[in-house]
């Protein structure tokens, strides 16, 4: 039984094999390489499921977005609790834009508190609410290690945006610098640490002032 | 019979994900295909793929493709790697790396800009899509952030590039579109207005690398008042850009 499969195969080879030394058809087979009933001699047909591949049907995951908590020293006017979102889009594994909108209520200024005089802003006013587009730049990727078995994908980088900064009653355009860690859990869950400092001008007292308004957060972001 | 019609579109939706294609599975063309633990060029090897053997296609990010091989080991492979890879239909991978040509010829586009807008900080971003290689429909919008005023603008228009195979390519834009000035609280009290606007604008994108643009541009407003004067304000911005 064997054997008879081998000849068949053989022959069908050679049967192709001729068919494309000489490029014609195999008038020369002989009739008994594909008796009737046997199975078709299809040797060069990989076993591959035949579907076109498009580059569209791969899962591409260059967004991020997530929410974060720190806190913001707001100039003049206490350190307090700051909350936000961000969202960024990996365009090489060096550069990503990225957009981040956060608010915090501002505390009392020690003059306030010292003069007993009448405060100098409103609770409206106090809200500090910013936003910020940009660039970063991932100076240091890495790994981290937790203990001798778990590897986690990592990088430090660098962040540079402008936007705008609401506050005392104001919109102000502000530069907003920053470097952060991010430590990925899974594929598509990162953690961050982030330093940020917003610059912005601010008028409370009559002239404006450039504050620098530094704030640490911890962030969990979702790749998709 | 709008009701069909809505739980149609409801059905088609909802199906939607059941047609997305299971991951595409390639064959290793050259000696050995490197798997990394991560999707950068510093993360070390930690599995190699002999040729001829089928890797499954799992996610992309940026420039690195998760691959899983036969043997269900994952890890990355750069896309220069995996263009050297064969589809089943024993044609190369399709994804060669963006460059001069992509570039010549992109569709879509999107940047941040930031700039001065007659004396106002301006912040901007903007999206383009190409109609064809040389004229592009666009939408902005700016946020003015002023001494005595602030404002947001909105606009929609046409770029026009005169030469999309340079690398440095200057472009002519007109479009129309509203702003909203707010003067600021300090100041007299002066109510918001929101008047219409054209303009005309010329500048230019310089390719830098892979999908990156660096753009310049400067514009001529024509803020529609309801004063006696239009108002001209004028502006310009720098900032950086990406094709995909």
């Amino acid at each position: 039984m064997e054997t008879r499969i081998r000849f068949l195969l053989l022959t069908g080879l050679l049967a192709l094999a001729g068919c494309a030394t000489t490029g014609g058809t195999p008038t020369q087979a002989p009739a008994a390489a594909a008796p009737e009933g046997a199975e078709s001699p299809s040797v060069i047909t990989p076993q591959v499921e035949r579907r076109e591949v498009r580059v569209a049907d791969i899962d591409t995951e260059n967004w991020e977005a997530g929410a974060y908590i720190g806190s913001l020293s707001v100039e003049d006017f206490e350190v307090n609790l700051v909350y936000g979102a961000r969202i960024a889009y990996h365009i090489s594994e060096d550069f990503f834009a990225e957009g981040i909108l956060g608010t915090s209520d501002a505390g009392i200024s020690s003059y306030e508190r010292l003069s007993g005089s009448a405060p100098l802003l409103t609770d409206s006013e106090r809200e500090f609410r910013y936003y910020s587009l940009g660039f970063g730049w991932n100076m240091l990727p890495g790994e981290v290690f937790l203990g001798g078995d778990r590897a986690y994908n990592s990088a430090v980088y660098l962040t540079a945006g402008a936007g705008a900064t609401r506050f005392a009653g104001d919109d102000r355009f502000t530069v907003t610098l920053g470097a952060g860690a991010r430590i990925l859990i899974k594929d598509w869950l990162a953690a961050h640490l982030d330093i940020r400092d917003h610059v912005l001008e601010v008028d409370v007292v009559g002239t404006n002032k450039q504050t620098h308004n530094f704030e640490a957060t911890l962030s969990l972001t979702a790749f998709f | 019979m709008q009701l069909l019609r809505a739980l149609l579109l409801l059905a088609i939706l909802a199906s939607a994900p059941v047609a997305i294609a299971a991951p595409p599975e390639v064959m290793v063309a050259e000696p050995y295909l490197e798997l990394r633990t991560g999707p950068g060029r510093g993360y070390p090897v930690t599995h190699v793929v002999p040729r001829g053997e089928a890797i499954t296609v799992v996610k992309r990010r940026t420039d690195w493709f998760k691959v899983r091989d036969a043997r269900g080991r994952e890890g990355w492979a750069h896309r220069d790697r995996l263009a050297a890879t064969f589809t089943p239909q024993g044609k190369p991978m399709p994804v060669a790396a963006p460059g001069r040509e992509e570039f010549e010829e992109h569709r879509r586009e999107a940047g941040l800009l930031a700039g001065d807008f007659e004396g106002a900080n301006v912040i901007s971003g903007y999206a383009s899509y190409a109609l064809n290689p040389q004229l592009a429909a666009e939408l902005r919008f700016s946020q003015l952030l002023g001494n005595a005023s602030d404002g947001q603008l909105l606009a929609a228009g046409l770029t026009h590039v005169f030469r999309p195979d340079w690398r440095v390519q200057p472009f002519v834009s007109m479009g129309a579109g509203m702003i909203r000035i707010q003067p600021k609280a300090t100041l007299v009290q002066a109510p918001d207005r929101s008047d219409e606007l054209a303009f005309v604008g010329a500048g230019f994108k310089v390719y830098l690398s892979r999908q990156f643009i660096f753009r310049a541009e400067y514009n001529k407003y024509v803020v529609f008042t309801d004063r006696d004067e239009n108002e001209e304000p004028t502006e310009w911005k720098l900032g950086f850009a990406f094709f995909f």
